[in-house]
C-alpha cells in the first residue's frame, strides 16, 4: 500500500475548513480524501466510506459516536485504534491546541498516519488564524464606521473641517489615555442621547 | 496585589447536572473561596477528556465512569484522572417513543415509572416482535447511562447484546432520532427526556432513580498532575462546589437556578424544560404527571461523596460488557480513581457531617437510614431494582453472578 492509498475521511461542519484539509492532504498526494459536512446517518456514511483515517474538529458533538463505534467494531469487525500514538504527548497536545483528532484503524502504522496529522495541524491553525484575521478586519472596518460618524456629528455640531474633527478626536483620546474608537462611541451615545431625532 | 489567589478552568457538557459547577460560580461560593473560575462548555466527552488531558481544562464536570476508563487506558489520550468529589445523584431516564410505549402498554406497563414493570413490558414486546432489533441510544459507551440501560435490560430477561442494538448519540440528537425512528428508546440526562417527551412524542419508561436508588451521574473529574501540584485550589473548589450543592437543593432556589441554567452561556434552554428535573415533577407523557421524589439530587444523602463502591460498581459493568479483563490491578486502578481522602480532607474545615466509610454495598439500604453519631447525614435508600446486592469486597462472585442468562 503507497501512502496516497490511505483511504482518508474528513468530519467537519464547516465545509470551508474541510475542503482546506483536503487539498492538503491532495497536495501532498492523498487521493482518496471523501468529505462529510452532513452529520445525518453519520455512522452509515463511515461503514461505507471505509476509511483508515478519520480526520474530526473537537467541535463535532459526534466524536463520542465515533468512539463508540470504533470500540463496538472492536468487538464485531475489525479492529480500530483511536487517535494517534498514545506515547506521542506532544503530537495529542498539538492537536488539541488545533482543535482537530484524528483516529487510524488498528495496525496501521504510526509513521504513516503522522503526516497526515501534521498537515491537518497546520492547516487547522491557519484556518483559525484567517478566521481571527477576517475577525479582526471586520471590526477594524467597524471602528472606522463609528470614527466617521462621530466626525460628522463634530463637523455639523461644531462647524470643523474634516481634518479637524479628526484631530480633535485624537487629541481627546490621547489626553484621556483611550482609543479613538471609544471616544468616537462615546460621543455617538452622547449625540444620539441629546438629540434623539438626530441622525448620528 | 492579584484579587484571586488560584485560577481555574472548567469544562462542562450542557446538561442539567452541571448545576453545581456552573452556580459555584454564578452565586459566588468561588469567589469566596478565592478562585477565578473559567467555565468552558463544550459539546462531547471526548473533548471535555483531552482538553482535561493536555491541560486545557484543570477540571471538568464529566461522566461518572469516564475518569476510570481513562485511568484503565480504555481511551486515548489516556489522562492519569482522579474523581475528588461527585456532582448528584440520579438524573436520567429512559425514553421511549410514542410508538413502544403504546406496545408496552398493551403488554401491561403502567405509567408510574416501575423499573420492574417496564422492564417486563418490553422483554414481552422484544419476544413477539418480528423483524429488526429495537434501537436504544445512549450518550457514550463509557456512562451510567449505557451501564444502566443494560442493567434494566439484563434485569428484565432482556440481552442487551444480541435483543437489541444500543448506539451512542449526543444526547441533543436523541429526540428527533426518536421522532424520526432511527432509534425507539434512549437513555440520557435532563432536559433530553424532558425535551423528547413535550416535542417529539416520547414517553418515560422508567428513570435512574428506579433502576438504582441514589446512583451516580456526573462527578468531577480532575487532571491528577494539576490536583497533585494544587491541592489547596483543589481544596477550595471542592468547597465552593460543596457550597453550592446546598443552595441547588434549596426548593426555594428552584426557580432561580433553572432560569440560570436556561441562560445562553449554560444550557441554553428553556426554563420550563429544566424544571422537572429540579422539581421532581416529571412530564412522563403528554398528559402523565408523575412525582419522583430523588430523580436529582444535589445534595442530601452524601451526593457529592465519591463513594469506592461507586467507581467499582462501574468498572463490574465494564468488565460485564466486555469493555475490560477483570485482573487484581484492573480493579485497583479503578478503585482508586475515586478519592474520598481528598473530599473528606477538604470539607473537614465545613464542619459538615460526612460518612464514615468510603465503601459501602449498594443495595443494602432499604430505606432512608440516618448514619454516624450525629445524625445529621442520613443515606439511603439505595437499592437496584431487582434486589440484588453489590458488596464491593466480593467482586468476583458479583461478576461470576452476573455472567448467569
Amino acid at each position: 500500500m503507497k501512502p496516497s492509498s490511505l483511504n482518508v475521511l474528513v468530519i467537519d461542519e464547516n465545509r470551508i475548513r474541510a475542503s482546506v484539509i483536503e487539498d492538503g492532504l491532495r497536495d501532498a498526494g492523498y487521493v482518496q480524501v471523501t468529505i462529510i459536512a452532513d452529520m445525518n446517518g453519520l455512522a452509515r456514511k463511515i461503514t461505507e466510506i471505509d476509511p483508515d483515517v478519520i480526520v474530526i474538529d473537537l467541535e463535532n458533538p459526534n466524536r463520542d459516536m465515533l468512539e463508540s463505534m470504533f470500540q463496538i467494531s472492536r468487538a464485531v469487525k475489525r479492529p480500530i485504534a483511536m487517535f494517534v500514538d498514545k506515547s506521542d504527548e506532544a503530537s495529542i497536545e498539538a492537536a488539541v491546541d488545533a482543535g482537530v483528532s484524528a483516529y487510524i484503524v488498528d495496525g496501521l502504522k504510526q509513521e504513516r498516519v503522522r503526516p497526515i496529522l501534521k498537515m491537518a495541524i497546520s492547516r487547522f491553525n491557519a484556518f483559525s488564524r484567517l478566521s481571527r484575521e477576517l475577525e479582526e478586519a471586520r471590526g477594524e472596518l467597524e471602528n472606522r464606521k463609528l470614527i466617521d460618524r462621530a466626525k460628522a456629528v463634530l463637523m455639523r455640531t461644531r462647524g470643523l473641517s474634516e481634518e479637524e474633527a479628526y484631530a480633535l478626536l485624537r487629541r481627546t483620546a490621547m489626553g484621556q489615555n483611550r482609543k479613538i474608537v471609544e471616544i468616537a462611541q462615546s460621543l455617538i451615545t452622547a449625540a444620539s442621547l441629546l438629540d434623539p431625532g438626530a441622525d448620528v | 496585589m492579584k484579587k484571586y489567589r488560584h485560577e481555574i478552568t472548567a469544562g462542562f457538557l450542557p446538561l442539567l447536572d452541571s448545576a453545581l459547577l456552573i452556580v459555584a460560580k454564578e452565586k459566588g461560593f468561588a469567589e469566596i473561596e478565592q478562585i477565578d473560575l473559567t467555565l468552558v462548555r463544550e459539546r462531547s466527552w471526548a473533548t471535555v477528556r483531552d482538553r482535561l488531558a493536555v491541560g486545557h481544562f484543570e477540571v471538568a464536570h464529566i461522566l461518572a465512569p469516564m475518569p476510570i476508563a481513562c485511568n484503565l487506558g480504555l481511551t486515548a489520550p489516556a489522562p492519569r484522572m482522579i474523581v475528588p468529589m461527585a456532582l448528584g445523584l440520579g438524573g436520567n431516564a429512559i425514553t421511549v417513543s410514542g410508538n413502544l410505549w403504546w406496545k408496552m402498554v398493551d403488554s401491561g406497563a403502567t405509567a408510574d415509572l416501575d423499573a420492574r414493570s417496564t422492564g417486563d413490558a418490553l422483554r414481552k414486546v422484544i419476544t413477539q416482535r418480528a423483524g429488526d432489533r429495537l434501537r436504544f441510544g445512549v450518550v457514550h459507551p463509557y456512562s451510567a447511562h449505557n451501564y444502566e440501560l443494560r442493567y434494566w435490560l439484563a434485569a428484565s430477561g432482556i440481552d442487551p447484546e444480541s435483543e437489541v442494538e444500543i448506539v451512542t448519540l449526543p444526547p441533543a440528537d436523541m429526540g428527533n432520532a426518536l421522532k424520526d425512528g432511527t432509534i425507539d428508546g434512549y437513555c440520557a440526562g435532563e432536559p433530553w427526556n424532558t425535551f423528547g417527551v413535550l416535542k417529539r412524542g416520547g414517553h418515560l419508561a422508567t428513570v435512574k432513580a428506579a433502576i438504582w436508588k441514589s446512583s451516580p451521574e456526573k462527578v468531577l473529574g480532575v487532571n491528577a498532575r494539576w490536583a497533585d501540584s494544587h491541592p489547596e485550589a483543589l481544596a477550595a473548589l471542592l468547597r465552593a462546589i460543596y457550597h453550592a450543592s446546598v443552595w441547588c437543593a434549596e426548593p426555594g432556589n428552584h426557580e432561580e437556578l433553572a432560569r440560570l441554567l436556561s441562560g445562553d452561556a449554560y444550557i441554553n434552554k428553556a426554563a420550563e424544560w429544566l424544571r422537572p428535573a429540579l422539581t421532581g415533577e416529571l412530564k412522563i407523557g403528554l398528559r402523565y404527571k408523575q412525582t419522583v421524589k430523588d430523580f436529582f439530587v444535589p445534595n442530601a444523602k452524601a451526593a457529592t461523596f465519591p463513594w469506592k463502591s461507586h467507581a467499582l460498581w462501574f468498572y463490574t459493568q465494564m468488565v460485564r460488557w466486555g469493555q475490560i479483563e477483570h485482573t487484581g490491578p484492573h480493579q485497583r486502578v479503578a478503585g482508586n480513581t475515586y478519592r474520598p481522602d481528598i473530599y473528606r480532607s477538604a470539607l473537614k474545615s465545613l464542619g459538615i457531617a460526612m460518612p464514615a466509610a468510603s465503601s459501602k454495598v449498594e443495595g443494602a439500604l432499604g430505606m432512608e437510614t440516618p448514619v454516624g453519631s450525629s445524625g445529621a447525614l442520613t443515606l439511603g435508600p439505595d437499592g437496584f431494582f431487582d434486589g440484588n446486592l453489590f458488596d464491593p469486597d466480593c467482586i468476583d462472585e458479583y461478576l461470576s453472578a452476573q455472567k448467569q442468562p
